[in-house]
């Protein structure tokens, strides 16, 4: 009886102080906070920059999630989020649903990314064209022996639709923009597996011999084999890296973006500055993606 | 006078007091009647949202061709939605998950309410009622490192991230609803029942067989119900270990997206008021209208069941 009765006053008081606490940090403690969400691809690189800065700046505190571009798009949008991330570029009809809510996407570059195509350690293929990789993500082909390898049926691997990877890929692989063969009609096949993170993929490829995927080079480890990309048939395959992602050979980089609503002000320029700068584009090289320089 | 108003005098607190009482009954009276129309509020506000969004879909896709349509492609110019595929692996999942959880789920019942001693039984149900409070996301992260690689070895296959696997999780996740209610089902079968088979000369087993379960199964049918609900309505497990592929499955061991994790991939994504919105709120809604009819036929059987027993 006398316990319950301790507890009676116990609660209420936890109670009020989880309550005060809850306001101070909603009110953040006389500091300000931003808010990043979009690109799973992006996620690890905002993460290093928003500890990296947050460290220098004790007031202010910066919340990342990466459930996936479009997801980050669609908060820009709805004017959930300060930045949103993303792996491909803003479309024109998600540039006009903004338009048409007040909001005004301003596009800054913060890095660049290989993205890269990857394969398990014991699979004998090691180069790949953008026409093959295209047919085994549409289903044309469908076993590893058509393109050089094992007597195996391949396991194609690709992220959801909220993905910005997934959108990029489709465009620049599966439709093969840019060269000539390019067919706007080609769709990811029916057998294609649709994850819900790059990281699910990686651990999939890295576990299952047969399977292909595509992971930004920060999220490549030493558990999977990263493809060479050939153009067409007839040039040279070229792996993805800082190095070749810089000179423009690797066929498939691509820009990390980030997207606020107008020219971005106070605590998110300098957030932004920070990133641009050459000490934070030395974090985009630890993370494993490509610096703008 | 004077004889009257020392009467009133001692009534008088007893009298506030009861009306203050009257009073707090009013106000306790009124806070469970709006907690109880609360509920209702919400669920019709849940029906109109998903009548409001989801409806027009059915403009730009006719329904003929959203049921029965195999393609999908949500960010393509111009969207395709067709969502066989969904319903397809949503009933593959659901199948798997009843063929496994049912059989295990009801003999478990069965020992827990008639062979079990009274000890085992209130340790084991406990339990069970724990395994029914695992998150569905650590449940998916069970079903990625330590099943999917067990599927795949076990039945050969090309990977691991299917419908078999996501039902084998789906089983674990209904079978404490299928065993708690079959097994109320099962005890409150009347004792004399149990009596009358014993006097006949029947065995403990042919008692469970042709005396419990033939007279709980309106219970344990509900119970059926409950479990096949919960695997049809299920979310993060299905994205995580089912695969996600965009085929109409032929088989539980294709990769497959059932309808749920249809939703939870795509609406992050999805603009408000945009057509891959309405689209995915239809598929809530159908999702509802199914669902719903799995919990109404539930019901009305557990209903039966009670009516029989009722003393």
């Amino acid at each position: 009886m006398r316990k319950r009765k301790k507890l009676l006053i116990i609660l209420p008081v936890v109670a009020v102080v989880a309550l005060i606490v809850t306001i101070i940090t909603l009110s953040g403690g006389g500091g300000s906070s931003i808010k990043i969400i979009g690109s799973n691809t992006v996620t690890p690189l905002s993460s290093v920059w928003a500890e990296e800065f947050m460290k220098t700046h004790p007031g202010v505190s910066i919340a990342v999630s990466g459930p996936g571009s479009g997801v980050g798009i669609a908060a820009l949008i709805n004017g959930t989020t300060d930045i949103c991330q993303a792996s491909r570029k803003i479309k024109q009809t998600e540039i006009d649903q903004a338009e048409a809510n007040g909001v005004e996407p301003y596009e800054i570059q913060v890095a660049t990314d290989a993205l890269s195509v990857v394969v398990h350690p014991s699979n004998p293929v090691s180069e790949l064209t953008i026409v093959q990789l295209s047919a085994i993500y549409t289903g044309e082909i469908t076993n590893w022996n058509e393109v050089g390898g094992n007597d195996a049926e391949i396991v194609a691997i690709a992220r959801d639709t909220n993905s910005g990877t997934h959108v990029f890929f489709k465009e620049h692989v599966v439709q093969m923009q840019g060269l000539p063969t390019e067919d706007k009609s080609l769709e990811y096949g029916g057998g294609v597996l649709m994850l819900p993170s790059t990281e699910e993929g990686v651990s999939q490829v890295a576990s299952n011999p047969n399977a292909i995927f595509y992971p930004g080079l920060g999220y490549v480890t030493e558990e999977v084999k990263p493809l060479a990309i050939k153009q067409t048939a007839d040039s040279t395959g070229v792996l993805p890296s800082v190095q070749t992602a810089l000179d423009g050979t690797y066929p498939i980089a691509r820009p990390l973006l980030f997207y606020t609503n107008g020219e971005p002000t106070g605590v998110i320029k300098d957030f932004i500055d920070y990133c641009l700068s050459s000490e934070g584009q030395e974090k985009v090289i630890e993370v494993g993606y490509v610096p703008l320089q | 006078m004077l004889g009257k108003t020392s009467p009133t005098t001692t009534a008088e607190p007893a009298d506030t007091l009861r009306r203050r009482w009257r009073l707090g009954e009013k106000l306790i009276e009124s806070w469970i009647f709006l907690a109880g129309i609360l509920t209702i509020v919400v669920l019709l506000g849940i029906i109109a949202l998903l009548l409001k969004e989801g409806l027009p879909a059915f403009w730009y896709t006719p329904p003929w061709e959203f049921l029965f349509g195999t393609k999908w492609y949500p960010v393509s110019e111009p969207p395709t939605f067709g969502i066989l595929p969904f319903f397809v692996a949503t009933f593959w999942v659901t199948l798997v998950a009843t063929a496994i959880s049912v059989p295990i789920g009801v003999a478990c019942a069965a020992y827990l309410a008639e062979v079990a001693p009274a000890k085992v039984r209130e340790t084991v149900k406990p339990i069970v009622e724990i395994l029914a409070g695992i998150p569905s996301v650590v449940m998916g992260f069970i079903g990625l490192m330590f099943l999917s690689p067990l599927v795949q070895s076990a039945f050969n296959l090309n990977t691991g991230l299917c419908g078999l696997t996501a039902g084998i999780m789906l089983s674990l996740m209904s079978l404490p609803i299928i065993i708690s209610v079959s097994e109320d089902a099962l005890r409150a079968v009347p004792y004399d029942f149990r009596e009358a088979s014993y006097a006949l000369g029947a065995t403990k087993w042919e008692t469970i067989r042709h005396v419990c379960i033939p007279g709980a199964l309106s219970g344990i049918t509900a119970a059926v119900m409950l479990g096949v609900g919960r695997a049809i309505g299920e979310t993060m497990t299905v994205l995580m270990v089912a695969g996600g592929a965009l085929a109409v499955p032929v088989a539980p061991t294709d990769p497959m997206m059932p309808m749920t994790a249809a939703i939870a991939s795509g609406i992050g994504n999805a603009v408000r008021g945009g057509l891959q919105y309405q689209a995915l709120f239809a598929i809530g809604l159908i999702l509802f209208i199914l669902t719903l009819a799995v919990n109404l036929i539930a019901d009305r059987v557990l209903e039966r069941q009670k009516r029989k027993f009722a003393r």
